[in-house]
């Protein structure tokens, strides 16, 4: 019962991770495509008269922007390699557009990658280190743990936030946004070790008194055979379940560097630079759309939630049989 | 008062590695305040050089890291390059700021979720349910898109103003009418933080107060007729009170990261959007002395959460 419902959130999980995987196909424009003459435009109504769904013609008025029903213009489905898309001349903006005009939609898609990669990789980074430095620590114990553990307690005295900025400061301000995807993942991932990392020893050190690692120390185990062959084995649900913990937050932590600009930058989109966009209130009055992406950010944060929460019970389930 | 001094050393051995730290990350960094002089064609390298050195640039990190700590240990953090003034008065007015939202906010999130939790703990069936999905509901909200959504709100409704600390015309008004000017700039970003740190909070205190509700002790005292209120006040929540200070400390280093995001967003004039701006700047003098504070924030806080638990709790001080 508990194994179907982890299986259900992780292939949704998995179904929004693959929407900005191929984010080519599931985008109707490029990220970068400017539409001059559409700033601001809302999102788009999609009316269906029985045959084919379509829109209608979007005229500028004012500062505003109306349906001409005169004109309409068709939808079309899987043509171009793209999901959906619109016969020239019409314009299909399902979350309306920009202030360059580019397609809200399009840039939630594609900066999903950015902003999904980021938490992935800067989860494995930060779970590798965190998961040496644990083992290292609880295995050999003495002054080694002692020397890591106190280590670790520096970068606890920092909040999170202020952590990644101290380091972020003295890092480059100017580079290219890849430059600045990697950045960013070394920086969060470097940063955010310790947690795991404590997490872990405390696993291992329960691990290394179990009797059949005593058996085979005694037998003439060395260390390397011993953590490949017992000690990694008893440390995997920890790590899973800190990965579903990790993950949420290290994407929020790039959609907040990007926010600052400290992260990703343009024209590149990813969910914090597009959300810098809407800081100035002004702008975001009246087109509340441009809120999208932060929006975007709450299916996966659920998924990782309900993940998290279910890998936990079942490890307490685990331990209690 | 062995323990309490020991945890006094403690924190400062702490802070004076946290110092080291970040300090040492200035040495990663390519450039300095002065760096985007040397670009400008119209200034001659040999004074971007006296500037420098003007400045102490030139000096090895060790030396600069003596200078730095030797005078901050007098509270003077340095010369802000940027603000052309020194840091201490800068960081002040910017710090009282912080402290107000951080300790309202927190205030009103601990106010609120300790009943919250209590109740929470004590239902079962729908009642239960519909709160974990409350409490799920505000877990996945981003504070980032909380605050953003209550200030479009504050706009087009003008219930409150939309940012800031003070009203233009504030200086004007006697000090009552500064007072409400205040209280209601400061509704709205406390209230996103308030807001962000109650569903953890909510659910520390559920797990806390489950736990001592089904012991040995609470199930007695209930069958010896013990009213409710009287078990609730005297018999749980003294017990379950512990892991929750515990909690109060650890919880700030997350009030202080959320803090330092709402006051960019709502243009509070705190420690966050000083930070921010002296990052861009290139202002390692600001950027040290505020990344120490909130290093030493937190582990003041920490170190009253333990010696409160000290001073509450018999187990601990038998213990040593």
């Amino acid at each position: 019962m508990r194994r179907r419902k982890v299986w259900i959130v992780a292939a949704c999980l998995g179904a929004l991770h693959l929407a900005a995987l191929r984010a080519d196909l599931f985008a109707p424009y490029g990220y970068a495509e400017q539409h001059r003459d559409y700033p601001y435009a809302p999102p788009a109504a999609i009316h269906w008269d029985g045959g084919r769904p379509f829109v209608y013609e979007l005229r500028p008025d004012g500062d505003n922007y109306r349906e001409n029903f005169s004109t309409k213009f068709p939808l079309f489905f899987l043509r171009n390699g793209r999901l959906v898309s619109v016969q020239e001349p019409g314009v299909l903006f399902l979350l309306g557009t920009d202030g360059l005009g580019r397609d809200v939609f399009s840039r939630v898609l594609y900066g999903a990658r950015i902003s999904l990669a980021a938490g992935l990789l800067a989860a494995a980074l930060s779970l590798a280190i965190g998961w040496f430095f644990g083992t290292i620590a609880g295995f050999f114990g003495g002054w080694t743990d002692q020397l890591l553990m106190r280590g670790s307690e520096l970068f606890m005295t920092l909040p999170w936030l202020y952590l990644l900025l101290a380091v972020r400061a003295f890092l480059p301000l100017h580079i290219s946004p890849l430059e600045a995807f990697f950045l960013l993942v070394a920086i969060i991932g470097g940063v955010g070790w310790v947690r795991p990392a404590r997490l872990i020893r405390g696993v291992v050190l329960s691990a290394r008194e179990r009797p059949y690692v005593l058996a085979a120390r005694g037998f003439g185990a060395g260390p390397a055979y011993l953590i490949r062959r017992h000690i990694l084995p008893f440390t995997w649900p920890v790590t899973l379940t800190q990965a579903t913990v990790l993950i949420p937050q290290y994407i929020l932590a790039e959609v907040t560097l990007s926010f600052l600009g400290l992260g990703v930058g343009e024209p590149v989109p990813s969910w914090g630079n597009m959300l810098a966009e809407a800081r100035q209130y002004h702008v975001l009055t009246g087109h509340a759309w441009l809120l999208a992406p932060g929006a975007a950010a709450i299916p996966v944060l659920l998924g990782y939630l309900l993940l998290a929460d279910e890998l936990s019970l079942e490890n307490q389930a685990d331990r209690v049989n | 008062m062995r323990y309490v001094l020991r945890r006094i050393a403690h924190g400062v051995l702490l802070l004076a590695g946290v110092s080291l730290l970040t300090f040492g990350f200035t040495a990663l960094a390519p450039g300095d305040f002065y760096s985007d002089m040397r670009v400008d064609p119209s200034i001659p390298p040999a004074a971007v050089d006296a500037l420098r050195r003007q400045a102490g640039l030139d000096r090895p990190l060790a030396v600069r890291y003596a200078v730095w700590a030797g005078s901050a240990l007098h509270g003077d953090f340095g010369y802000s390059l940027a603000y052309g003034s020194p840091v201490a008065p800068l960081i002040r007015e910017r710090l009282g700021a912080t402290l107000l939202l951080a300790g309202t906010a927190t205030l009103a999130a601990w106010l609120l979720a300790v009943p919250l939790g209590i109740w929470y703990a004590t239902r079962r069936g729908w009642q239960e349910a519909l709160a974990r999905a409350a409490v799920a509901v505000l877990l996945i909200v981003p504070d980032l898109l909380l605050a953003m959504v209550l200030l479009l709100l504050a706009v087009e409704t003008g219930w409150f103003p939309a940012g800031g600390m003070t009203s233009p015309d504030a200086a004007a008004l006697a000090w009552p009418g500064r007072v409400r000017d205040v209280l209601r700039h400061l509704a709205l970003p406390a209230g996103v933080l308030a807001i962000g740190m109650l569903p953890a909070l909510v659910r520390h205190v559920r797990a806390a107060m489950a736990e001592v509700m089904d012991a040995p002790f609470a199930q007695s005292a209930r069958a010896h007729g013990i009213p409710p209120r009287r078990l609730l006040w005297r018999h749980l929540l003294p017990v379950a009170a512990n892991p929750l200070i515990s909690l109060f400390g650890l919880s700030l280093g997350t009030l202080l990261s959320a803090s330092l995001l709402v006051e960019v967003v709502m243009g509070w004039p705190g420690l966050g959007p000083l930070l921010v701006d002296a990052i861009m700047a290139r202002d390692v003098a600001v950027v040290l002395a505020v990344v120490m504070l909130s290093a030493a924030f937190l582990i003041v806080g920490n170190l009253a959460a333990d010696l409160l638990l000290y001073r509450l709790d018999p187990r601990i001080r038998v213990r040593r």
